[in-house]
């Protein structure tokens, strides 16, 4: 176990690595930053000291040393815009996207899980079918269409829900939450709605299917006949049974909408990690850009070695496989 | 059913709960991103620094010269200009105004880091004569000298030197400036909260020493970058104000019944330009040769565009015909210069003048988010073009790029470009010096004349005009060079004034101005 993890760190580093380099890469071609710095009536020789002054003129190869070097130690250095330091912006920022993310998610397991295993047992109701219906739109329809609807339902017409941002926080230690204050609540049923809706979808989708695969083996139809009752032998044996790749996907998405919250976040205005990383793409805020794509490559590494040893802990046929790759 | 109950009583308790104090909210579509009055130069940033801060002067309804920290100035000769400070006036943490706060501004603002170098002239001296007294001694006469100081705001030297904040923080700077994220300025309103490009807070200054115009309470600030959900939170009443509103949305909210959008065409100008200075046009099929040097091809380009066409149909009537590159109220008898009319028929007759019977090809550089509908007017422009034998093709970037190809930093790497520009100065010398002025391959001299566009008459008359005391003879000289730029040289292509356009409930009272500025120093609520 220990050499599998330490494989997998030696992996994580070299991922990570790539990472950097790609989004040195990137970054040097989104335009340049003194622009964004500067105002448009800023002079020649005010903006060629600027560059120089930024280490821009220096060769490519020590920018990028600069840059993993700085990387490392996580410092991510100022943002152009703001004039703070871009660690400070994204641990200012990372509650409001965490909030949402694991929200979202929480909505998506417990609406999902449920919605997937009734549509299974119950394949030729109307409501199961009804249900498929609407997972297609959920599958189909765009995050920021969702949101505008939302919006333009819950907002303009009823006036129920708030349109933006996060209402009223509290912070404690450090950490802005949203979820003790009812603005706060309030503003946060729409987004999280929104962002967990292709994972409701999905998850139902798959428990669906991963259900009706399992109700036709061998020792469900044992446990029926052990005379079982129903609640039982679908909750107890069945969706068990179909946990592995619940949970693989789980891992996976929350990565994911963590890390592509950003049109959520820009819909409605979420003073999150995402809205803080278009806006950078915007105004060529190289600093927060790096740092950002950074900290998510991290993220993602950190998800996929715990869904492995979930997954292993899990189901133990998948141990020998995953220490010997 | 009980969760709906329990959302609407909520959401209208909290709306109760914001009936009774005067709350102010605004939603804009970027971000403050500093408090530091002298770190960007953007209309957006300077006015919100203006609710905390104030210059010497100000300008007031019609962009009239008031006094505001100064009470009174004279010229004692054309290059000694004497300031009388106002007496009795305090900083926000009360620390009383004096000249050396002036002296302290004067060498901040001019100090590295700053964006706002160009408002005071570098060789200017600013001498103390006593504790509200300042003499400037100028090199050379300047008649306009305090036309941009209403947005070179005081700042204090005691407060600036405790907070290590003396200087604007560079770009570049490892710690992060005290000043970027705290105000101390001697205005209406004081900074209560301040996070970055989220929200910003702030309540009235209660020891200001003019009559306040407002009656609010707290003035709070939120950045909403997407359209549709600025749009929306203003027809939901959790904003008052929203700036600016897509077109598309006007008539929507002015139909709501709660609030209305306010209209006016604004300073900036927009316009085509063209490379002027290439032997060979660049990303055009003319072989060792430049079009865009005759005055006839550029003039066959100004009138194949149908500029009524693209205002009504693209801009939804928001924008107004531009016959110069400067807002018709900023330069007296405008009404004598009229825009070349709509004609493709004589742009064609230009073009085969000036040897090009059948056209060529040519590349527009556009930007696709700086200006509203940038991209689609662009778009037109490329069709409207294409009728007279000018076959365009179409580079629309983002600004990043965009900026960061066709202006000096690029190498003015463009053949034909859209751009806009306000004057900072609100005169014409502005334009002449940026935009019409003659430049190197570095900039130097007219930074934003990305064509290379120059004509020593212009340069002659510009510094006839710069020093030029008496009114009516400099309005004369500023009309001759706007006779022989625009319609002898047709240097540019003047395309409209833009529209800026406001959302505001209709118990909320704003005026609003043509440079832009969002003033919420005198809004009032009902």
């Amino acid at each position: 176990m220990l050499a599998f993890i330490v494989r997998r760190m030696i992996q994580a580093a070299i991922v990570l690595l790539t990472v950097a380099l790609i989004a040195f890469v990137m970054f040097r071609f989104v335009g340049d930053p003194v622009n964004q710095i500067v105002g448009i009536e800023t002079t020649a020789a005010d903006r060629a000291e600027m560059r120089e002054t930024l280490g821009l003129n220096d060769p490519v190869i020590i920018q990028f040393g600069r840059f993993v070097g700085r990387m490392a130690r996580f410092d991510f250095g100022m943002s152009y815009q703001f004039r703070q330091p871009v660690s400070e912006l994204f641990a200012e920022r990372l509650p409001a996207t965490l909030e949402l993310a694991v929200i979202s998610m929480v909505l998506a397991v417990g609406v999902g899980i449920p919605m997937g295993v009734f549509s299974a047992l119950y394949r030729d109701s109307l409501s199961a079918k009804l249900m498929q219906v609407l997972s297609l739109v959920g599958i189909s329809l765009p995050t920021f269409l969702i949101g505008i609807l939302l919006i333009y339902v819950f907002s303009v017409q009823l006036g129920w829900l708030p349109s933006y941002g996060r209402g009223e926080t509290v912070t404690i230690g450090g950490w802005s939450t949203g979820l003790l204050t009812g603005s706060g609540l309030l503003a946060l049923i729409m987004p999280s709605v929104t962002l967990g809706l292709f994972q409701m979808t999905l998850i139902m989708r798959l428990v669906r299917a991963e259900m009706m695969e399992v109700l036709r083996t061998d020792y469900i139809k044992f446990a029926h006949a052990r005379g079982l009752p129903d609640r039982v032998v679908h909750f107890g044996h069945a969706l068990k049974n179909t946990l592995v790749p619940v949970i693989t996907v789980v891992g996976l998405e929350l990565g994911s909408v963590i890390a592509f919250a950003i049109i959520t976040e820009t819909v409605f205005q979420w003073p999150g990690m995402g809205l803080l990383f278009l806006q950078a793409v915007q105004n060529a805020d190289i600093p927060i850009m790096a740092g950002y794509l950074m900290l998510i490559g991290v993220l993602f590494v950190i998800i996929n070695l715990a869904v492995d040893l979930l997954y292993a802990a899990v189901d133990p046929r998948i141990k020998t496989t995953a220490s010997a790759g | 059913m009980k969760k709906v109950l329990l959302t609407c009583c909520a959401a209208l308790l909290l709306s109760l709960g914001n009936s009774y104090a005067k709350t102010l909210r605004l939603a804009y579509q970027g971000d403050l991103k500093s408090l530091d009055p002298y770190s960007v130069s953007e209309t957006f940033a300077l006015s919100m620094a203006g609710a905390s801060y104030e210059g010497l002067v100000r300008r007031g309804e019609n962009f009239a010269m008031e006094p505001a920290l100064a009470e009174s100035w004279e010229i004692i000769d054309p290059k000694h200009w004497r300031f009388h400070l106002r007496k009795g006036v305090t900083f926000h943490n009360g620390a009383p105004f004096t000249a050396d706060d002036v002296l302290f501004s004067a060498e901040r603002v001019r100090a590295d880091g700053s964006d706002l170098k160009y408002r005071i002239p570098k060789e200017a001296e600013f001498i103390k004569i006593d504790d509200h007294t300042v003499d400037v001694m100028l090199p050379e006469a300047n008649p306009i000298l305090h036309y941009q100081w209403a947005g070179w705001y005081i700042m204090s030297k005691s407060w600036a030197e405790e907070h290590d904040a003396a200087t604007p923080s560079p770009a570049n700077a490892d710690t992060p400036s005290y000043a970027a994220l705290h105000e101390n300025g001697t205005g209406p309103f004081m900074v209560e909260s301040h996070q970055p490009g989220v929200k910003t807070v702030w309540k009235p200054f209660a020891a200001w020493w003019d009559k306040p115009k407002h009656n609010l309470d707290e003035v709070v600030l939120t950045t909403v970058s997407s359209d549709p959900t600025r749009v929306a939170a203003l027809l939901s009443g959790q904003v008052d104000w929203i700036a600016p509103v897509p077109e598309q949305d006007i008539e929507r909210i002015n139909a709501s019944g709660n609030a209305q959008v306010l209209q006016s065409p604004d300073l900036r100008t927009m316009y085509l330009g063209f490379d002027q200075v290439s032997d060979t046009l660049k990303y055009a099929n003319v072989e060792g040769k430049n079009p865009f040097k005759d005055a006839r091809v550029r003039r066959a380009v100004y009138q194949a565009i149908d500029i009524d066409g693209i205002i009504a149909k693209i801009l939804r009537g928001a924008a107004t015909p531009a016959a110069l590159m400067i807002a018709p109220q900023l330069v007296n008898q405008t009404e004598e210069f009229k825009r070349f009319p709509y004609d493709p028929e004589m742009s064609k007759k230009l073009l085969a003048k000036a040897g090009y019977p059948d056209g060529f090809q040519v590349q527009l550089d556009c930007s696709n988010d700086r200006y509203p509908n940038d991209e689609r007017v662009c778009q037109a422009v490329v069709g409207m073009l294409g009728r007279v034998g000018i076959k365009t093709t179409l580079n629309a970037q983002p600004k990043a790029k965009y900026f960061a190809k066709i202006l000096s930093s690029g190498g003015y790497d463009t053949s034909f470009f859209m751009l806009g520009w306000s004057p900072a100065v609100l005169d014409s010398v502005d334009l002449f010096t940026n935009v019409l002025g003659c430049r190197d391959d570095k900039g130097n001299g007219g930074t934003m004349n990305v064509g290379g566009y120059c004509n020593p008459k212009i340069e002659e008359l510009r510094e006839q005009i710069r020093v030029e005391t008496d009114k009516e003879k400099r309005d004369a000289l500023i009309r001759q060079a706007w006779q022989i730029s625009m319609v002898e040289d047709v240097a540019y292509a003047p395309l409209y004034q833009g529209g800026l356009a406001w959302g505001v409930a209709k118990n909320v009272h704003v005026k609003q101005r043509a440079d832009g500025d969002i003033v919420f120093q005198t809004a009032t609520i009902d």
